[in-house]
């Protein structure tokens, strides 16, 4: 593979790190794919209206132009077709990374990823070293089918792993280990997450990965733990702030930043550490993946809980879009803060 | 290449460019895919075959026939192919063994797929095979995934992926053969046409006229040919293999043919006409048929066919012994290959039972 050309044809959007100045999270996964891409020419991507157009979010913006369109495949409307395609190029020896436009649409491809992908190889058909990646999760009006968090529907799915970063930095590292991962990975990017500001910081230049398995405290704390992952780790960060200040409650945040397989350990020692445990995700309650960590922390740490453990989550329902609805289905800092307080109070 | 052997004097002129050894080497292999079968029935009603039992009877001839028309390699540089389970005859043309399809159906420690999988759905990509799963259709779009990857590589390698009548009413086979088309991939596409899916008639699978009139909605070249026909498949599909390495994109194939059993052993097949599977079987059938092709042609003798047909037996007798011998897989292979990277966590309660009063 010619680097020299490529870095040349380096566009600008891709090289904020590079120049020290600081990127937000979609920029952060953009520069990991495009990272990747120069490092190892069997990488490429494929999925709908990610060439010329740059993906719905843009987040593809400039590769068809410097990879070619045998390294940036655009697709017809198929995600059982490019799913499939990936996982056989993946058999190959190529490492597809293939964009859901919405993860919404990661349903249509429910066979191919379960049936198919997930079990290829326990079933001695070989690894399927794949990503599949896309934009998800809520607080942007998006309705029913432009907001939704489905990674419950595959955590229950041996085979695969469930990333979903919280952090420009962590989103970075994470693409890079999931597109080096031997094993499928479903990467989710939360969308509100993608352009805020806040979350803009400066990466370091080097080569660096995130591993894939290992949470990571958001905030140290001593009185109660929450255990949370993207968009809800901010949502609680906010609710850890306004609980230091009106409740005098030190909260620890354990981001857990890989869904499959969970990092118990970094969830036990948390709870042996403050003995309260509030679990917060932004998919709906029932068969949640609050549930399988409730049932872990019972399991490993029964003795250390001084409160039975509590969960805030979106309601049972499909995603509403007209604002006081979404507001309403969705939890809310104010949410956290309440259960918070209660757990604390027990 | 094989050797070319002079055939008799006034032999007809052997089609499709095929050596006299190659014609011997398709009637073998069809013989083989048959005996193997109705061996693996026999093990089956003795319970040595645990699973469910497909027999491909009357299909035998365009599994190997299409099969042998790929560019077959040993050391992953070859065509590649995706059966269905009425392919074994695929299977074994492109490389695999009686010995680990005996292995397989029987569940033993060293079948391909360690006891995991059933039947013939195991994978080789140095011999150029991917098992297919239960789900049909998904591998359209997997094998257009390896058929891409030829393209990225510029690799003129040619993928070839069976589906059936019943299957190309799926969802994974219209986004599969339909990205196929749109990125011109080398890829050929046989559609069995058996008469059946499982109980359902192809009658009430599609109101098209013909499967091959299907290609023209994607693009794709088309061709139809009568499936126990063993030369007539083998032409069709050479033609296609042919066409899509030279960069021209998809062909379907349908390929007509008839399931002479049920959907599986345990399937008495009361839904089909017992006249219909007679006619079939006496005026019909691919291995017969062909048979007289090659000794009515002067290609082969009856007496060199025998020869084959007893060598088949014997290699038969001799892989089954074999594969009985093999263990069966020690339980914590169940564990293994979830992930990269060792077992997944057993029964805690079934390893080390803990003394909740010590907790």
């Amino acid at each position: 593979m010619a680097n020299a050309t490529l870095s040349k044809q380096k566009p600008d959007h891709v090289r904020l790190t590079e120049q020290g100045k600081p990127v937000t999270l979609l920029e952060a996964i953009r520069e990991g794919l495009w990272e990747e891409m120069e490092r190892d020419p069997s990488v490429f991507l494929m999925g709908e209206d990610i060439g010329a157009y740059g993906g719905a979010f843009k987040m593809t913006e400039g590769m068809i132009e410097a990879f070619g369109n045998l390294r940036v495949v655009d697709t017809p409307i198929s995600e059982i077709g490019f799913t499939g395609a990936a996982a056989g190029a993946a058999h190959m020896g190529m490492r597809p990374v293939v964009e859901m436009q919405f993860i919404d649409f990661i349903a249509c491809a429910y066979d191919m990823i379960t049936n198919y992908v997930a079990t290829s190889r326990y079933r001695g058909s070989g690894a399927v070293p794949m990503v599949i990646r896309g934009p998800s999760g809520g607080y942007v009006r998006g309705g029913p089918f432009h907001s939704q968090n489905p990674e419950a529907a595959f955590f229950h799915t041996p085979g695969l792993k469930i990333v979903y970063p919280a952090t420009a930095y962590d989103a970075k590292g994470l693409i890079k280990a999931a597109i080096r991962d031997d094993d499928p990975v479903l990467f989710f990017e939360h969308k509100w997450l993608y352009r805020r500001p806040q979350l803009r910081e400066v990466l370091p230049s080097d080569d660096y990965i995130v591993p894939i398995g290992k949470a990571r405290t958001h905030r140290e704390g001593t009185d109660l733990t929450i255990v949370t992952y993207a968009a809800m780790v901010h949502k609680s960060a906010e609710a850890a702030e306004v609980l230091e200040k009106e409740d005098g409650l030190s909260v620890e945040i354990i981001d857990l930043r890989t869904l499959l397989p969970l990092d118990d350990e970094a969830i036990v020692a948390s709870v042996k550490k403050t003995n309260r445990l509030l679990i917060v995700h932004e998919d709906t309650r029932t068969g949640g993946i609050a549930g399988e960590i409730a049932m872990r922390v019972s399991e490993k740490a029964f003795e250390w809980l001084d409160a039975p453990i509590q969960r805030v989550t979106a309601i049972d329902a499909p995603i509403p879009y007209s604002p006081p609805l979404e507001d309403y289905f969705l939890p809310q800092t104010d949410d956290i803060v309440k259960a918070a307080r209660w757990l604390a109070n027990y | 290449m094989a050797n070319r052997t002079p055939t008799k004097r006034g032999a007809a002129a052997i089609p499709h460019g095929l050596a006299r050894e190659q014609l011997l080497d398709m009637y073998r292999l069809a013989r083989l895919t048959r005996a193997l079968e109705e061996k693996l029935e026999i093990l089956f009603k003795q319970s040595k075959v645990i699973g469910g039992l497909f027999r491909s009877l009357g299909q035998e001839g365009e599994s190997v026939a299409s099969a042998y028309a790929l560019r077959r390699r040993d050391d992953g540089t070859g065509d590649m192919l995706s059966p269905l389970i009425r392919n074994l005859g695929s299977m074994l043309t492109i490389g695999a063994t009686p010995g680990e399809v005996v292995r397989q159906y029987m569940a033993k420690a060293d079948s391909p797929a360690r006891g995991k999988e059933l039947n013939i759905h195991f994978t080789d990509y140095q011999r150029g095979f991917i098992g297919q799963i239960s789900p049909l259709g998904d591998l359209v779009p997997v094998m257009a995934g390896v058929a891409l990857t030829f393209r990225q590589r510029g690799e003129d390698r040619v993928g070839m992926v069976y589906i059936g009548d019943g299957a190309t009413s799926t969802g994974a086979f219209h986004e599969g053969i339909n990205f196929a088309a749109v990125k011109k991939l080398p890829l050929v596409v046989i559609v069995e046409n058996n008469g059946w899916a499982y109980s359902t008639p192809t009658r009430m699978q599609t109101a098209a006229k013909s499967f091959a009139d299907k290609a023209a909605g994607y693009g794709a070249a088309a061709d139809r040919v009568d499936g126990n026909d063993m030369l007539a498949v083998y032409g069709a599909c050479k033609a296609a293999v042919e066409r899509a390495r030279a960069g021209g994109g998809v062909t379907l194939v349908q390929v007509d043919t008839y399931r002479r059993k049920g959907h599986a052993q345990h399937d008495a097949h009361t839904y089909m006409d017992p006249a219909e599977i007679d006619r079939w079987a006496t005026a019909n059938d691919p291995i017969d048929r062909y048979a007289a092709t090659l000794t009515g042609s002067g290609w082969a003798t009856a007496r060199e066919l025998a020869g084959i047909d007893a060598e088949v037996d014997r290699e038969l007798d001799a892989a089954i012994a074999d594969a009985e011998t093999s263990p069966l897989p020690d339980e914590q292979e169940a564990r293994t290959d979830v992930v990269a990277g060792g077992p997944v966590p057993g029964h805690w309660y079934r390893m080390d039972p803990p003394d909740p009063r010590k907790a």
